[in-house]
């Protein structure tokens, strides 16, 4: 379970492009929950995002895993449970490795980075079972760099590394957001079964309506650093499209979009 | 010929240094000016132990650990105080003058009668008594020749560890390195002790080679293996069958060539300095013509 409990973030402070962006923001998502989180540019879904994986810093207030408060854990720490898909294709790959070597690193998360062989050849027809069910025809490219490929295998490749390994919370920062169309719906596609064969509590945030409507057990729609629509179970399920861009529309009328 | 074996001497003993900046410059993204202390730091060290009677091969594995400290406290300034790449390395670049002085006790020391790893008894087993004496004007290219395989292998060897995929990770793409639940500072930090640690071996063995420190003995290293390093992986970029590390070391022999012709072309030994410069902008002129081109 995650908890965020009272969290206050002011950017610039002290001065006079001081700007609060979350004001006692609270949120809880349980085990195996599948939250959709949209919402305008500077509503705070990202910075909620990175508060989690400890990128920047609350000024106040605690973020909870399990019950334990990992406010004093560093980035890199929290990572050890934490895969998280970034909105640019070419954040969760290393583009002058190969495929092998990038799914070796993958991999070993969670293992010392000690003296061993980076790269297990035993391991080579595992990692290609996985890559072939991508469908990507990734599986031939095990010795092409990651930085030939084209964005949507690159995410593709993203999302499988980050949930090779056991990990409690999956964090997707607008991860379809840099593709086009029909590779964002295949990758879309992708993540929600990776989210539900491996049962992970995942954090998504989306700029796409539909994305947020169709998938995920919960939709919460951000805005000033505020959850002003927070919907899961039956009424997430009957939701429209139609209903939350008049939300989103009211939103931006009073911010005079 | 005389020419050619000392430009291969020389070569194969930046290379070294050079392989070493290739780790800071190519994959860390880091201009590490260190060096420019660290390699006299590994002359003038191998210098007074083997003036203290340690054995001369006993001083490159020593230099190198002693390297590696240097890197670990650049890296330390760099990460944990947060002082810009460039500035921690002229930070310790600077400190070193001084400590390499005070290890000397003076601006020059020389070693001229002792045994070396290129000067002993084994060797003149070998070359000048033994069935290679047709190679006795090579036996310091030969020495070097397997000090340098034994570099090369054993740093192809190390990027391929796990740690090694990690160092390589950080220049590329340091997000992927956190979201592995590793710190990327460690990793840097890693590679600049790795580099330091092989530009003061390379120090230890020019020291050997030439037979005295001089405190003034670092002042360029630092351009000097920059340009090789430049020279093997953009001249040498299309040429697939070799490995980087053997592109660098071979960028490394090109540049102390194009000096030596230079030198000879009719420049003075003083010019020696402006001449490393130089051909070191005209490199970076060259390769960055290419990128445009490649872009346009």
């Amino acid at each position: 379970m995650l908890e965020l409990k009272n969290i206050c973030k002011i950017y610039n402070s002290g001065s006079v492009n001081e700007m609060c962006l979350f004001d006692d923001f609270n949120l809880t998502v349980p085990d195996k929950q599948f939250v959709a989180v949209v919402g305008s540019n500077g509503s705070g879904k990202t910075s909620m995002l990175n508060v989690i994986c400890g990128s920047i810093d609350a000024d106040r207030g605690d973020v909870i895993v399990n019950g334990t408060n990992i406010n004093s854990k560093r980035d890199f720490e929290r990572h050890k449970i934490i895969g998280r898909v970034y909105q640019d294709p070419s954040k969760g790959t290393c583009p002058s490795m190969n495929i092998l070597e990038n799914m070796s690193i993958a991999d070993n998360k969670g293992k010392p980075y000690n003296l061993g062989r980076g790269v297990n050849k035993q391991q080579v027809e595992r990692y290609k079972e996985m890559l072939s069910q991508l469908g990507l025809g990734l599986e031939d490219k095990m010795y092409t760099q990651v930085g030939s490929l084209s964005g949507g295998q690159r995410q593709a490749l993203a999302l499988l590394m980050s949930t090779m390994t056991p990990i409690q919370f999956l964090i997707l920062d607008e991860h379809t957001a840099a593709l086009d169309p029909k590779t964002a719906d295949i990758i879309m596609e992708l993540t929600e079964k990776v989210v539900r064969e491996k049962e992970l509590t995942t954090i998504m945030v989306t700029h796409n309506l539909r994305y947020a409507v169709e998938y995920g057990d919960r939709i919460i729609m951000m805005h000033q650093g505020k959850a002003i629509l927070d919907r899961e179970g039956d009424s997430k399920k009957s939701i429209s499209t139609e209903e939350i861009m008049k939300v989103f529309n009211e939103i931006s009328v009073e911010c005079g979009n | 010929m005389a020419l050619l074996i000392s430009v291969l001497e020389q070569g194969l003993i930046y290379g070294i240094m050079a392989l070493g900046m290739y780790i800071t410059y190519k994959i860390l993204d880091f201009p590490d000016m260190t060096v420019d202390g660290g390699f006299p730091f590994g002359v003038v060290l191998a210098v007074v132990m083997i003036r203290a009677g340690v054995a001369p091969i006993l001083t490159l594995p020593i230099c190198f650990l002693a390297g590696c400290l240097i890197g670990t406290i650049t890296g330390f300034i760099n990460v944990v105080f947060k002082v810009r790449d460039l500035l921690a390395g002229i930070i310790m670049m600077t400190a070193l003058y001084s400590v390499n002085l005070r290890i000397a006790g003076r601006a020059n020391l020389p070693m001229y009668d002792y045994y070396t790893i290129f000067d002993n008894k084994f060797l003149d087993s070998i070359f000048t008594n033994g069935p290679l004496s047709f190679l006795v004007s090579f036996r310091t290219v030969i020495v070097l020749l397997v000090i340098m395989i034994v570099v090369k292998v054993a740093l192809d060897w190390y990027l391929n560890t796990k740690s090694g995929f990690m160092l390589r990770a950080v220049g590329d793409n340091d997000a992927l390195v956190t979201s592995m639940g590793v710190n990327k500072g460690m990793v840097r930090i890693t590679g600049l002790a790795v580099a330091n640690g092989l530009v003061a071996l390379s120090g230890s063995i020019y020291a050997q080679q030439q037979g005295y420190f001089d405190v003034s003995m670092g002042t360029g290293t630092a351009v000097v293996g920059l340009a090789s390093v430049i020279i093997g992986t953009s001249l040498l970029k299309k040429v697939s069958f070799f490995r980087v590390t053997t592109s660098v070391v071979i960028g490394s022999i090109i540049y102390k060539g194009c000096v030596a012709l230079a030198i000879k072309a009719g420049l003075q030994s003083t010019d020696l300095k402006l001449v490393t410069a130089v051909l070191f902008l005209v490199i970076l002129i060259v390769t960055m013509d290419k990128k445009k081109k490649v872009k346009g």
